[in-house]
């Protein structure tokens, strides 16, 4: 294509936006309306994944150390617990610390005056990285010479794996969905400014315009207010996120849930939110003048 | 040159003939005059030139096309060597004078330049001269078929083509018009006018094919529009 083709059909593609400015606003209007119902549920599946993971991360395997192991035995330990597979972190707790923590549940210290610490072991607090392989890294730490027993709450992981599993399936579904309903009535609305300009289409072909003479500079108007749509609906959604998340954490609830920051996640919604809208703006325009190209 | 021999064509999920078995040939540089009642094919012969619609059969050649086996990317190519005027006009609304006529020559990557100085020459020999930024809307009936012969005209077409042009205009303005047109044959363009006017054509000493039913019914050099319009 020539450059001063070019460049007049990328010209005509921004007037047009202008010239037809009902039609323009609509399209951005229903850009904006479908990406941030969207976006919303998106964010809510983010934060209810944020609290499942963070449930997750507190469970724990508790191994015991063989009683005849000293401190220091125990202790090297360790680099070979932190070497299996699945394991974030762990931390080693002597017997004394052991009982400390036993009787801290207790009101009556007096109780354990003539305990001695050696009726507990030694142990290590595991943390996972995925609670769904937990059976399998109880299996490694038995491997492992030097621990006598393992405790794992396999009933409990298995309950956070059903829960998250369950919310992954329903958000996608749900997300798909919206997605599909979304695209459906993005591109039919602009379809419906298409069609208002059909005769001027039909006067293009008349004069000779190639199919993707007449058809740039509707996709260059698609791809802009997609784009412009996008991002406003990102800074539409950013302040209701905002505000939302304001108002729960001010409530009661807040003590009980975490929020995930719209910061983390802001750079990843601009670039779906600018994403979809130019894909759906250019794709909408140029399906939907494929039938009036066909003269 | 436009060729019709032995051309028939049947529209998308009709029965009958729209075109039957037509024969005609317009040399270069000539003006012939189309003639018709309602019904009898005219328009149909305008979209088969144009590449609107397909033949059925026939050999149907327009400025060295073959239409009956033209590849549809090669339509854009054939419709540059015609220039079309319709009865109602048809400007965008949206563009002014200037840009609509500029718009036919940006359609063939004509250069700021060149548009900057073939438009205003072409507005000033169909007589639109001050006219350059107005919209269509904004002047008559008759300035707004002149704009549209100025875009038919302006890539310098080798045949230009007018369905009914002065359906919509008074007899002052159809003379007009009708001048208009024979100067530009008179420069070397081919015209080809589809016309119900009866006074008009007999006005002109032209050749004028009538046809009805899809079929050339009579062909005669310096013709005289004697077919009653039903």
């Amino acid at each position: 294509m020539k450059s001063n083709k070019f460049g007049y059909l990328i010209h005509e593609g921004f007037k047009s936006i202008f010239t037809h400015g009902f039609m323009s606003f609509a399209t951005i209007t229903i850009v904006v309306a479908c990406l941030v119902i969207m976006g919303s549920f998106s964010l809510i599946a983010v934060n209810i994944d944020k609290m499942i993971s963070t449930l997750e991360s507190n469970n724990q395997i508790i191994g015991y150390v063989e009683e005849t192991l000293s401190e220091n035995e125990a202790k090297a330990l360790q680099p070979k617990i932190e070497a299996l597979a699945n394991v974030r972190s762990c931390q080693f707790v002597t017997r004394e610390e052991a009982m400390k923590e036993f009787a801290s549940q207790y009101d009556d210290q007096s109780l354990f005056k003539d305990v001695d610490a050696s009726v507990f072991r030694d142990r290590y607090i595991i943390y996972l990285d995925d609670i769904s392989l937990m059976s399998q890294t109880e299996q490694s730490l038995y491997n492992i010479t030097g621990i006598a027993k393992v405790n794992a709450f396999l009933q409990v992981a298995q309950g956070f794996v059903t829960v998250r599993n369950v919310v992954s399936a329903v958000s996608m579904v749900l997300i798909v969905i919206l997605v599909i309903v979304s695209v459906f009535i993005m591109a039919n609305t602009i379809k419906l400014a298409t069609f208002s300009r059909r005769e001027e289409i039909a006067i293009m072909k008349m004069v000779g315009a190639s199919n993707s003479f007449i058809r740039f500079p509707f996709v260059v108007e698609g791809l802009m207010l997609g784009l412009f749509g996008g991002i406003l609906a990102f800074l539409i959604e950013w302040g209701i996120y905002d505000v939302v998340t304001n108002k729960v954490m001010q409530s009661i609830v807040g003590n009980l849930v975490t929020v995930v920051p719209f910061n983390e996640v802001k750079l990843v919604m601009l670039a779906i939110y600018a994403g979809v809208g130019l894909v759906v703006g250019a794709f909408g325009s140029s399906i939907a003048i494929r039938n009036y190209l066909k003269v | 040159m436009v060729k019709f021999e032995d051309v028939s064509m049947i529209y998308p999920g009709g029965d009958a003939k729209a075109i039957d078995d037509m024969t005609f040939t317009i040399e270069d540089g000539e003006f012939v005059f189309l003639v018709g009642p309602s019904g009898s094919g005219k328009t149909s012969v305008i979209k088969l030139i144009t590449g609107e619609v397909g033949a059925c059969e026939g050999t149907l050649n327009v400025n060295g096309f073959d239409l009956l086996h033209i590849h549809r990317h090669k339509l854009p190519a054939m419709r540059r060597t015609i220039g079309v005027i319709f009865q109602d006009f048809r400007l965008i609304e949206d563009k002014t004078v200037f840009d609509n006529v500029a718009f036919a020559m940006h359609v063939v990557g004509a250069t700021p330049g060149e548009i900057k100085r073939r438009v205003p020459y072409v507005l000033e020999l169909v007589g639109l001269t001050g006219r350059e930024k107005r919209f269509p809307k904004e002047i008559s009936g008759g300035e707004q078929q002149r704009v549209a012969v100025a875009r038919a005209i302006v890539n310098s077409p080798s045949l230009l083509i007018a369905d009914e042009p002065t359906g919509n205009l008074d007899p002052a303005r159809s003379l007009e018009l009708m001048l208009l047109m024979d100067k530009i044959n008179e420069m070397g363009t081919t015209v080809l006018v589809v016309t119900h006017e009866k006074e008009l054509v007999n006005s002109f000493s032209k050749r004028v094919v009538a046809i009805d039913e899809g079929r050339v019914i009579s062909d005669g050099m310096d013709g005289y529009y004697s077919y009653e319009i039903e």
